[in-house]
């Protein structure tokens, strides 16, 4: 017994050296995003002193040159939105797909399944051409293609918890006399709700974070630029000139993602394992 | 009752599958179509057979840029799955502090790939201007800052998954183990390692779709600098896209190839991986 306490001492020390390790990026970044932006390619790794402090200005000038608030008012957007489309359409899809069984349903369902192995690539520039033939390059267009493009993993993990539920619980309903509507709002989705906050995390985390699909589509001439977008667009037209501002920028868009991995933590992590586990 | 739920058909379908229609299935039928032809904007195609697939193969760049991404999968998925599996090991013995190292090794993997590059970037270039350097100067570095930034976005990520592979090994088999004398380290490879397959066969999969399909994160770090030599997959088939007029074709068909490749991947791993599992 002893020596396994002396292994666990030592593994102790490595896991918060690898801790220091693991933050280490994200404090270098902080760090920098005070200092004058000139001082930032001299000595990056040096604290800011009274010389090098620059307070709150690099963080004005990089929200100025991004509009960063509208930024993040449409990434807000677009992720909400998108989230609770998919969570209500492809939820009742997936219930019609597992109850109805017939040989449309079934393809369906494979079709789903299959989209989820495609890779974006194969599909962004005939995707991207047809969102601005049918004028879909707004940000509720771009609702609508994350609907699509979400339904594969949102259909295929809700048929999976569906077919679960036994029958007998719909049947009563409908006996009680609800039509399928009612059924459905009424029995089946609160039952649903597990898999529902799965389905929500994971789409959450990758609609917020999704650079190409908005870039593509929406572009980066227009005022709904979201947050990736906006960090892209001044990187790549700012690059090494503003590296203040580079620098507050990019703690600005990592500060809403650990407010929100703080705040729901277990939620994240449950919703991760089980999304990895049936995806 | 599959009867009147039938008749529901319009409100419980349609919404999903017309956005899956503009999302999905026009687009994927079209991209196969057009990778057979010569284009510049998907209304005036011109059927041109498997020109663009033979253009593939004399082009340096996609050749360059399939080694660069085997060569990047390889190392991360090795280094990615056996530290993520040491730390879920050390995680699981009840150490003080277990939640809070969770925590933070996990976050990473919230921080989306553009920006991630770009604090990597930022963090790596500070790092060599002690050197002198850049990381564009010189391929190695940006493929060794490459496989840094995915070990450091996904091992939590992969810890969580192996985390709870471990917890759910039965502790009388361990006990069992112990008392038949054998060691720690027989008890890992005998006990645990064939219990935990079913979260290997996970591991596996996703890191080798991940890594197999990074852009955002190659994007950022390096954009394939210098010269495209540290461009990968589809970084190289949005260049292709993007950066050469009257390439489109040949894009779109890499695109095609890609796919093919991805799904391939996919569907072999997991019945490869699938054999192994154990009952417990």
């Amino acid at each position: 017994m002893k020596r396994k306490t002396a292994w666990n001492g030592i593994i102790f020390v490595i896991l918060c050296i690898l801790v220091a390790a693991f933050l280490a990026p994200i404090l270098f970044v902080l760090m920098n995003s005070f200092k004058g932006r000139l001082y930032i390619s001299n000595a990056p790794f040096a604290l800011p002193t009274q010389d090098t402090f620059s307070g709150l200005a690099n963080y004005i000038n990089g929200v100025e040159k991004t509009g960063f608030f509208s930024a993040f008012g449409w990434s807000a957007f677009i992720t909400v939105f998108s989230v609770l489309a998919i969570l209500l359409f492809t939820s009742m899809t997936a219930y019609y797909l597992t109850r109805v069984n017939n040989g449309v349903t079934n393809g369906l369902y494979y079709m789903y399944v299959f989209s989820m192995i495609v890779p974006f690539q194969m599909v962004m520039f005939t995707m991207s051409k047809l969102a601005n033939i049918f004028k879909l390059n707004n940000p509720p267009g771009m609702v609508l293609l994350y609907l699509g493009f979400g339904a594969g993993l949102a259909v295929f993990m809700f048929c999976g918890f569906i077919k679960s539920i036994p029958l007998e619980i719909e049947e009563a309903a409908m006996i009680d006399g609800c039509n399928p509507l009612q059924t459905f709002f009424r029995v089946v989705m609160p039952i649903l709700k597990p898999t529902a906050i799965t389905v929500a995390i994971l789409n959450a985390m990758w609609i917020w974070n999704d650079y190409l699909l908005p870039y593509l589509v929406i572009g980066l001439s227009t005022p709904y630029k979201t947050i990736p977008v906006a960090v892209q667009y001044l990187i790549g037209s700012y690059g090494s000139k503003d590296m203040g501002a580079m620098m507050a920028l990019l703690v600005l868009s990592v500060i809403p993602i650990i407010v929100f991995y703080l705040a729901c933590q277990k939620y994240i992590i449950e919703g991760v394992v089980a999304g990895a586990v049936k995806g | 009752m599959q009867k009147t739920l039938r008749r529901y058909f319009p409100i419980f379908i349609l919404p999903t599958l017309i956005a899956f229609a503009f999302a999905f299935i026009l687009p994927f039928a079209m991209g196969v179509y057009l990778s057979f032809c010569k284009f510049k904007t998907i209304t005036n195609a011109q059927f041109t057979g498997i020109d663009n697939y033979v253009k593939i193969f004399a082009d340096r760049d996609f050749i360059n840029a399939f080694w660069f991404t085997i060569k990047v999968s390889v190392l991360s998925i090795l280094t990615i799955n056996i530290f993520a599996f040491i730390l879920a090991l050390a995680l699981t013995r009840r150490i003080r502090g277990t939640n809070l190292f969770r925590t933070v090794f996990f976050m990473p993997n919230l921080i989306g790939g553009i920006i991630l590059g770009y604090i990597w970037q930022q963090m790596i270039n500070a790092v060599l201007l002690q050197f002198e350097t850049t990381l564009v100067a010189n391929a190695t570095y940006g493929f060794w800052g490459l496989i840094i930034l995915m070990n450091w976005q996904m091992i939590g990520y992969m810890m969580i998954i192996y985390i709870a592979g471990l917890q759910n090994v039965p502790t009388d088999l361990l006990e069992a183990a112990q008392i038949d004398g054998a060691t720690g380290w027989q008890a890992l490879t005998r006990v645990k390692i064939p219990l935990v397959m079913p979260s290997i066969t996970i591991c596996l999969f996703l890191t080798v779709s991940n890594s197999f399909k990074l852009f955002d994160q190659n994007l950022a770090l390096t954009a394939g600098a210098p010269s495209k030599r540290t461009a990968m997959l589809a970084l190289d088939i949005y260049n292709t896209f993007y950066g050469r007029m009257g390439y489109e074709g040949v894009g779109q068909a890499k695109a095609v190839l890609f796919f093919i490749a991805v799904a391939a991947i996919a569907l072999t791993q997991l019945a490869m991986t699938r054999r192994k599992e154990v009952e417990a």
